[in-house]
């Protein structure tokens, strides 16, 4: 996986609540058995009109945001299905933190495995983010995970929350199967325990 | 010891480990896996030279992506990348040793349809699947919920989950549903009342006498839509119907240790006094049957209502409600029973269960649907359209002008051949009313089964009460 830890980038807004997965990655993109290539299509309906022209209005379609790397958003980021494929569209595009006052679950713990910041401030921190970000290329938002603060290109300084296990793999690329399977024996151990237990299970 | 709620009991039973800092392996008691998002778990598997760790516990069937017209069992009447997905879940199903359920199988449906129907879901198990209506299982008083294709890699391979535990919330309907209440408009009214965000961080207990008077068919509906109000799960205590419910199906205990399961059954409830960190309590009477006017699942208005002006919301939800009017093209003010459709899909896994199928018959009964509207039905799997075709169910909705059609997804997302035109607008039985959802441009507004019928007749959205 991908390492985070610090970056310094253009910041895309888009000031929407409850973005969904749909919207992130459309369905018909979900049919591929492969987890690479879906950036050109992250957001597909908002970005491209019926005839696959680019919307020139769409955030990420003018100039000054198509190198985005941080996407500030509104709350509730992410609600919906479980697919993956929404994570691997946002850091296939190159967008490797998004920053919203909530996010969906689920979405939440897949940008982890993908290595995604993804960053839950409250409104009024992310009122500041989304102005700084509708300055385009002119500002750059500093995010860094170790000292888990996002500096605005005017110098405010937020710190964030992080779970610390997730920190740490996120910090070093880990993957976490293989963590997990350092554990066996304690799944051994539970299994054993359990199936004598729960036997129908 | 301190009162437990009902998710602490199933989170205590399958912590395997826990580390300093909370972070818990869960065991996965069984694990659903469908085409779309189990491929690239398993090629991660395969990469890695991993091997599935309880293939007994590992559950596939194909429903995303089939088409539900006779045929699709050759590849040939699939489009080409849905075929490809289907014949990765064929061929990974065979390699890894897990139980499948193919197209070609009259058991085949939708995931969480088969799962519960074959006797695989049960009380006090933890359930997981790469689909967010996983929550389903909650019915059953089983902790289920959704994860990513990394997570079902994760559960391949190590049979357990990376997980913090979640938070508790009550959700209590008190008293009777009125006639022509359902499950649907509980589930959905529920949401209108605390947000699509209003469950997050949280595991939902549905209780109450409302909720203790469903069917088991009923509580899956409920449960089913516990990620549209943002929560992890849904869950719902087991009780005589659940065991009922249960009892026979092809993967339940049987014997004596039929008797050691219930016994421990009975344990799964919560302690009086436990401690919920959130509380929401709707009263049944007060609930009417609902439809969706917007874009999102918490756009929720009773049928007798008018759509609403996005200037009557706060904060970010103003620019939200504009869109999705816009998206909806509808003007605030208009009764929601002027609003005309073209389309009715029946079906998916909130509502596409037998009762849901008797529910949407009772009303179409002798009637046909209005002239030039497209209505179909698609049953939640092969037995549910077996059952339905015994019971004169079929003929029914036949004789009403509807399409019958094979199991599957279907229109609740529109992977298959069904699908909205642009502009199109459908009243849908399924879950989420997203901007194309249904298909790019089309709308749709979310009902119970018996309201999608009730607008089949008309061609508008229709209170269902007067058709009784
Ligand atoms: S019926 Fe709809 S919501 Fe249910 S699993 Fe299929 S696509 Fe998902």
């Amino acid at each position: 996986m991908q390492k985070f830890t610090k970056i310094s980038g253009i910041a895309a807004p888009m000031p929407l609540v409850n973005i969904d997965t749909d919207m992130i990655i459309p369905k018909q993109f979900l049919k591929t058995i492969k987890r690479s290539g879906l950036g050109v299509n992250l957001f597909d309906e908002m970005r491209y009109d019926d005839d696959r022209n680019e919307i020139p209005d769409f955030v990420l379609n003018k100039p000054q945001y198509r190198d985005a790397q941080i996407l500030v958003t509104g709350e509730n980021f992410g609600c919906g299905s479980s697919r993956e494929h929404a994570p691997w569209a946002i850091a296939d595009f190159g967008i490797t933190c998004v920053i919203a006052p909530s996010f969906a679950d689920i979405f939440y713990s897949n940008c982890f495995k993908n290595g995604i910041l993804p960053i839950a401030l409250p409104q009024e921190q992310v009122d500041v983010l989304m102005n700084d970000a509708e300055k385009g290329s002119n500002a750059r938002i500093e995010v860094d995970l170790e000292a888990q603060t996002i500096t605005s290109s005017d110098g405010q300084v937020f710190t964030f929350e992080v779970d610390s296990f997730k920190k740490h793999c996120l910090m070093n690329g880990l993957d976490d199967i293989g963590l997990s399977l350092e554990k066996v024996a304690a799944i051994d151990g539970f299994e054993a325990k359990a199936s004598a237990e729960r036997p129908w299970v | 010891m301190s009162p437990k709620t009902l998710y602490d009991k199933i989170w205590d039973a399958h912590v395997a480990h826990e580390a300093e800092d909370g972070t818990c392996l869960l065991y996965i008691d069984r694990h659903l896996v469908h085409e779309v998002t189990s491929p690239q778990a398993f090629e991660g598997l395969r990469m890695a030279g991993r091997t599935v760790r309880a293939p007994d516990k590992t559950i596939a069937v194909p429903d995303h992506n089939v088409p539900t017209t006779p045929g699709r069992d050759d590849p040939k009447n699939m489009t080409e990348d849905s075929a490809i997905q289907v014949a990765a879940l064929d061929t990974n199903a065979k390699e890894f040793g897990i139980h499948y359920y193919p197209v070609s199988d009259v058991r085949q449906g939708i995931v969480h349809i088969v799962g519960p129907e074959q006797g695989w879901t049960l009380p006090g198990m933890t359930v997981v699947c790469g689909d967010s209506h996983t929550a389903t299982h909650g019915a059953f008083g089983a902790l289920a919920h959704g994860i990513g294709t990394s997570e079902v890699e994760h559960v391949l391979a190590t049979q357990t989950l990376i997980q913090k535990k979640s938070k508790n919330m009550k959700v209590e309907i008190t008293g009777k549903l009125a006639p022509g209440v359902t499950a649907k408009d509980i589930t959905l009214s529920v949401i209108g009342a605390t947000g699509t965000a209003g469950g997050t961080g949280y595991v939902i207990e549905y209780c109450g006498d409302a909720i203790r008077d469903l069917s088991m068919e009923g509580r899956m509906t409920v449960c089913n839509m516990a990620i549209e109000g943002g929560a992890r799960a849904g869950i719902i205590a087991p009780d005589e119907k659940t065991y009922e419910y249960c009892k026979g199906r092809p993967h339940a205990p049987k014997g004596a240790a039929w008797e050691a399961a219930v016994a421990w059954w009975k344990t799964l409830y919560t302690d009086e006094d436990a401690h919920f960190d959130k509380v929401v309590t709707l009263k049944g009477e007060d609930i009417a049957p609902v439809v969706t006017w917007g874009t999102s699942p918490e756009d929720v208005l009773p049928i007798t209502a008018s759509v609403p002006s996005a200037d009557s919301f706060t904060g970010g939800k103003v620019g939200a409600a504009q869109r999705s009017l816009e998206y909806m093209d509808l003007t605030p003010g208009t009764p929601l029973t002027d609003i005309e459709i073209d389309t009715v899909f029946i079906g998916s896994c909130t509502n596409g269960r037998i009762e849901d199928l008797r529910a949407a018959a009772a009303i179409l009964k002798g009637k046909k649907k209005k002239d030039g509207l497209r209505a179909m039905v698609v049953p939640g799997s092969g037995l549910v359209r077996a059952q339905a075709e015994e019971e004169g169910l079929a003929q029914i909705f036949i004789d009403a002008g509807f399409e019958w059609r094979l199991a599957g997804c279907s229109m609740c997302l529109a992977m298959n051949p069904d699908q909205l035109a642009p502009g199109e607008r459908c009243a849908a039985t399924s879950n989420r009313n997203f901007e194309g959802r249904q298909g790019r441009g089309g709308r749709t507004h979310l009902m119970s089964p018996a309201m999608a019928a009730a607008a089949a007749i008309t061609g508008k959205l229709t209170d269902v009460r007067e058709m009784m």
